[in-house]
């Protein structure tokens, strides 16, 4: 108890005591400006309102479920707030406390003499080394090593020599296409003028070399090369839906109502607007892309179900070095 | 009795002549103003011999515009109600314009279009029988990668896919089965009647989202939100920097 009452003694003399000259008086640094009382009410009155505003902010969020916009009363508040109190900053700033300017110099180089030593000191302490190039060859020699050695962990971000993999696709020949949702893929249910997602049965959807998208085009639309001329089947092509440039997948096919006129039928790739032409085995016609479209061989089994006749032309994806050197395999 | 069947006869041509209605016939009379150059008559579009002349040898030009026998009057409704039609420059892509005809007129040029053979009748969605959850999953896999997500439309190269705000539940149900311009289109098999309704019924609440911020900036996402609020904040910034501070006085 009676501590209590020294701690409220010493606490009432520590408040009283406040602004009470402690320091004996000195020469002013600050010139003397005339008190600017018009000024300081003005900052206690932005100072309020900026209160009042800040105020109204949890009022305003405890009645947040009656208001029709209440993040818009949300930010008014606060923003209001904010303001009002920025503005009593200022007028305080401008109009109430007194302001001196110094400059100062930078200082004079201290010590002349020493510097030049310390100067001497360093050329001098080489003065034991006879075969200076050899030992900075092999201290260059030490850091070139610790630094590569400090590189290594970058070959964990990708294969560097074990790049097989990245030629392995699900498809081989005879695998069915299912969609989504797992039910095979009929030739009968491909239509002209839109296009289909299909996936290789039973294997993992999320593989860079699952899914493909799959049109249908009139005959005289396909002009394939040689080499891939017998991949359509009955007219419908598969291309992988992995673009070559950097791996979005290829959602968008331009399908022009009057063909005459309008741009001829291609599958885009939303993200940097790679166009590839369906028609023509999967060339580039604008864009980013580097490689052609990988296209998947086609043939349509007994029941009028689409399989796969085989595996991808070229690798899928995103190019890699030596992408073009081999074709793709099974993973 | 011989004169009597001839008469017979020609009333009967007469009156299989005048069996078209009058609201086809005014059809005609406006196809044949506005849409014959291209569409050719009867909707036929044929290729045009041009060229001709002494000393000229003639070329094929192939039609410039698809023929519309078949197409029905879901496709005429959907083309002179969204102002597409008739096209200021062939080759173009429609956009949504001022629909030059008044109400009576697209009435009998749809009536005249669908007397030419067939086709689909105007569509009639029920946007309310649809579940929007399921639409915007529909609209996510069919139409996003083109118009966007929010439905505001986007860039595909060679065209311009449009906005959706101003298409009325009818309209995009045609869009869907007709596929404009290079819009791809979809048949009974890939998006059934409910799907279209559902997808329809996200495309109206995608015209009027909930915007807990207030201003939407075209439904764009986060990053044009960063980038008005750091233009807008930035100058304000620096104004504010200007107004308040004081330039230190020179002593040179």
């Amino acid at each position: 108890m009676s501590r209590i009452k020294d701690l409220l003694v010493s606490l009432t003399v520590l408040l009283m005591g406040r602004g009470r000259p402690s320091l004996p008086e000195r020469e002013r640094i600050v010139p003397d400006e005339p008190a600017n009382p018009g000024w300081e009410l003005v900052a206690v009155a932005l100072f309020g309102l900026g209160a009042l505003s800040a105020i109204a902010f949890p009022v305003l969020y405890g009645l947040a479920d009656h208001l029709s916009h209440e993040n818009q009363w949300f930010g008014l508040s606060l923003g209001l707030a904010f303001v009002f109190i920025g503005a009593a900053l200022v007028v305080t700033a401008h109009k109430l406390i007194a302001t001196e300017e110094l400059e100062e110099d930078y200082p004079p180089e201290e010590h002349p003499e020493e510097q030049e030593t310390i100067v001497q000191v360093v050329e001098e302490s080489g003065s034991r080394f006879t075969r200076r190039g050899l030992f900075m060859l092999s201290l260059g020699g030490a850091g070139g090593a610790l630094g590569l050695a400090l590189l290594t962990p970058l070959v964990s971000l990708g294969p560097v020599f074990r790049i097989a993999p990245f030629f392995g696709t699900p498809w081989r020949r005879g695998r069915r296409l299912v969609d989504e949702h797992g039910r095979p893929w009929k030739a009968s249910d491909i239509e002209e003028d839109t296009f289909y997602t299909a996936f290789p049965e039973g294997a993992d959807r999320e593989e860079l070399g699952s899914p493909i998208v799959l049109v249908r085009l009139p005959e005289e639309r396909l002009k394939l090369p040689a080499s891939l001329a017998h991949y359509p089947a009955n007219g419908i092509v598969a291309y992988s839906k992995i673009c070559t440039h950097a791996g979005c997948a290829i959602s968008l096919y331009r399908t022009p109502l009057f063909q005459p006129d309008e741009p001829r039928p291609a599958l885009v790739c939303p993200c940097h607007y790679s166009t590839f032409d369906p028609g023509d085995g999967g060339t580039v016609l604008f864009g980013p892309a580097g490689r052609k479209l990988p296209m998947l061989p086609l043939e349509i089994d007994g029941r009028g179900e689409l399989r796969a006749a085989g595996n991808f032309d070229e690798a899928v994806g995103p190019s890699w070095w030596g992408v073009r050197n081999r074709k793709p395999g099974p993973s | 009795m011989r004169l009597a069947a001839v008469i017979v006869v020609a009333l009967a041509c007469a009156g299989a002549a005048s069996a078209q209605s009058p609201l086809v016939t005014r059809g005609e009379h406006l196809y044949g103003r506005y849409c014959a150059s291209c569409h050719g008559m009867n909707g036929v579009a044929t290729p045009r011999t041009i060229g001709a002349g002494p000393g000229r040898s003639q070329a094929q030009q192939r039609a410039v515009a698809p023929s519309l026998r078949g197409v029905g009057a879901r496709a005429a409704d959907f083309y002179l109600r969204t102002g597409y039609m008739p096209l200021q420059h062939v080759g173009e892509q429609p956009r949504r314009s001022r629909v030059i005809f008044d109400e009576g007129q697209i009435r009998a040029l749809i009536a005249y279009v669908a007397s030419l053979g067939g086709g689909p009748p105007i569509p009639q969605p029920h946007p309310e029988r649809g579940d929007i959850s399921l639409g915007q999953h529909l609209f996510t896999d069919h139409c996003a990668g083109c118009h966007q997500i929010a439905a505001e439309g986007g860039y595909v190269t060679g065209a311009i896919p449009p906005p959706l705000e101003d298409a009325t539940a009818t309209q995009v149900a045609q869009a869907v089965r007709i596929g404009p311009y290079v819009m791809p289109r979809f048949s009974r098999k890939a998006i059934t009647t409910h799907q279209l309704d559902s997808l329809i019924a996200y495309v109206e609440y995608a015209k009027h989202p909930d915007d807990p911020g207030g201003w939407a900036i075209g439904h764009l996402g986060p990053v044009p939100e960063g980038l008005v609020t750091w233009f807008i904040a930035m100058v304000a910034l620096v104004l504010t920097c200007l107004a308040i501070g004081k330039r230190l006085r020179s002593h040179e």
